[in-house]
């Protein structure tokens, strides 16, 4: 298929049509608006329905009775949005149904700003609904590779029955790039045999619940949804290596901000610095198994367009093995090369 | 020998688990008996939020659907926007939906979209021990309101249906009660309207149910009839707010 220039926002609701998505529910903030509208203006032509919700609260909601009904459903939103969708995502992990979730995150806390940010890690990774769940999250780095993972997400959700998270910052959202839809890796999905379509009274009432009001039920209940993340965990976990064979310094990145941190590497090599690059894809489960495979290494730097959040993954990955710093802009500053290249060599300087 | 009761089949066999006297039970049988009457229980899908009613999903004999507290109006929207063919009912409280999810109320009567709203009023928070609701009445005494509620700091209870009949897209509105056996015969009737609105598709519609919580007003079944007659009904009128025009 011929590539197509498209802004990142159509891009991923392009895929998601690809995919098979045919029902979208959103609300709008920036900087995500063009997913939605795009959404409003596709889907009605493939009798699609598209609906713009009072809130994200309610729009979260509706994905969990479309999801719930079977069908391949996706919302999006940005950091303040994902914030009051957290209980439906909740409910939805809870009640094992598959959906896809866009993040095109921006500043906080609080109203924050509209330009590009990676401060919803803990959010996106920790869970900010409440109690024990777990969910994917893909941290596409190039346009093409939203659109891939997009596409994915969709099957990925409906063989685990989990939500899935897309994350990027606002970068991805906005800029434009070439991209091809392909068609994802074959999977054997399961029959949606659960979806509340309607009894024809040919078989008993199907239920989607989240509630265990016995704690040994719930317990087990936690224990199975547990185990469903262990498989996860096993099989769905994404990185890059970049420059890593032989380097002294590795940088850990992901999003847009791995794309800079590339360029910082390169920088260093034409200086004769060896620097390498982890390229989490998937921020949880996160690349735990990357941190066995840099044996030169000396010292990790965790850049991020944030205050320093995956750093706490990348000291658990790293098990106390190698000292990690951390280089971060935030609040909708984007971090240069040249700047990570000083962190660089101040770190390797032996400053510290 | 003739059968003069029997169980319907809208209902599975698990027993209920409400307080004695509580009219939840009679509204759950009229929505039974209705779905069945109008063939339509093997395409039903219910959604029950959080509230007494919460294991509802164990008592309709058909699919069914859990949300959270008030966004019932929001998952049967996502149901019915997936499955336009099938018959899609939320079943709701009034801290349910006249306090904590009055966005998804409002909103799925302003798009019109075409399911079915039960709405339980029993004028108190039941499952969580009888707080004040928005639909408490002045005086009224609630654990959250102990002195009785006060208009001049708590306002004057919500009148839902009055206020969704105001918009257009909440096509049919009733409120009935289930205290006597001429109101259970009522409201059955507006239940089944409202569920034939829904499937001649033609938009949103509200039944509002009067009911008894003895259990948080602190009084027998009895006595719990009789305070729903006695207080609930005059602030509360019974009657008709919207129908869709005949023939239309
Ligand atoms: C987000 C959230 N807040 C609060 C609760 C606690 N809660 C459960 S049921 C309920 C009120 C139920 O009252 P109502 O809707 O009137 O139904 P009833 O129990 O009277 O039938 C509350 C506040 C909850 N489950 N979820
Ligand atoms: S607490 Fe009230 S509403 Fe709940 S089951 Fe008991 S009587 Fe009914």
């Amino acid at each position: 298929m011929a590539k197509v220039l498209m802004k990142g926002n159509e891009a991923i609701g392009a895929a998601a049509i690809k995919a098979g998505c045919k029902f979208f529910f959103g609300y709008p903030i920036t900087p995500q608006n063009e997913l939605p509208e795009f959404m409003s203006r596709e889907l009605p032509k493939i009798d699609g329905v598209f609906v713009q919700a009072e809130s994200e609260v309610a729009a979260i909601n509706m994905i969990y009775g479309a999801a719930g009904a079977g069908a391949r459903t996706m919302t999006s939103s940005s950091s303040p949005g994902m914030a009051l969708k957290q209980e439906g995502i909740s409910y939805i992990a809870g009640a094992e149904l598959p959906c896809v979730i866009v993040n095109i995150s921006r500043g906080g806390p609080g109203l924050g700003g509209i330009q590009p940010s990676q401060a919803d890690y803990f959010q996106s990774t920790r869970g900010g609904g409440n109690g024990d769940y777990r969910h994917l999250v893909y941290a596409p780095s190039t346009l093409q590779e939203a659109v891939d993972l997009t596409i994915e997400a969709f099957d990925i959700a409906d063989y685990y029955r989990n939500p899935v998270i897309v994350l990027g910052d606002g970068m991805i959202g906005q800029m434009m790039e070439p991209v091809e839809f392909n068609e994802p890796k074959k999977r054997d999905l399961p029959a949606k045999d659960w979806a509340t379509t309607g009894t024809e009274d040919k078989r008993r009432p199907n239920i989607i619940n989240s509630l265990a009001l016995d704690p040994a039920e719930l317990e087990k209940h936690n224990i199975k949804l547990d185990n469903k993340y262990k498989a996860m965990e096993e099989n769905e976990v994404r990185y890059e290596m970049y420059k890593t064979e032989g380097a002294e310094l590795i940088f850990v990145a992901y999003g847009t901000t791995a794309r800079i941190v590339k360029n910082a590497v390169d920088a260093l090599e034409a200086e004769g610095i060896k620097a390498g690059l982890i390229r989490p894809i998937t921020l949880w489960p996160f690349p735990n198994k990357a941190f066995n495979e840099i044996p030169t290494a000396k010292a990790l730097v965790s850049v991020e367009m944030s205050m320093g959040q995956m750093i706490d993954d990348v000291k658990i990955a790293n098990n106390g093995k190698l000292p990690v710093h951390f280089y971060g802009r935030t609040g909708g500053m984007i971090p240069t090369p040249e700047a990570i290249v000083e962190k660089a060599k101040e770190i390797l300087g032996g400053g510290k | 020998m003739s059968t003069i009761f029997e169980r319907t089949d809208g209902l599975t066999d698990k027993q209920f688990h409400y307080c004695p006297g509580c009219t939840h039970g009679v509204i759950h049988r009229l929505v039974g008996e209705v779905l069945v009457e109008l063939g339509v229980l093997g395409k039903a899908v219910g959604v029950a939020p959080v509230g007494c009613s919460v294991l509802a999903y164990d008592y309709f004999n058909c699919d069914m659907h859990e949300a959270a507290h008030g966004r019932a109006p929001a998952v049967a929207t996502g149901i019915k926007r997936v499955l336009p063919d099938n018959v899609v009912f939320t079943y709701q409280g009034d801290g349910d939906l006249a306090s904590i999810g009055t966005a998804e109320i409002i909103h799925a009567a302003h798009r019109g979209e075409k399911f079915t709203t039960i709405f339980v009023n029993n004028a108190i928070y039941g499952m969580t021990g009888g707080q004040m609701a928005p639909t408490t009445l002045i005086g009224q005494k609630a654990t959250t309101a102990p002195y009785g509620r006060d208009a001049a700091t708590t306002g004057m209870p919500l009148r839902m249906s009055e206020m969704l009949a105001t918009i257009d897209g909440a096509v049919f509105v009733e409120r009935v009660t289930v205290h006597n056996v001429a109101g259970i015969r009522k409201a059955k009737k507006a239940i089944k309207k409202a569920f034939e609105v829904q499937i001649a598709g033609l938009g949103f519609g509200i039944v509002e149910i009067l009911s008894t919580c003895p259990t948080n007003w602190g009084i027998t079944p009895v006595e719990s009839l009789k305070w729903l007659e006695e207080n609930m009904l005059p602030y509360y009128p019974l009657g008709n707010f919207r129908t869709p025009e005949e023939g239309k």
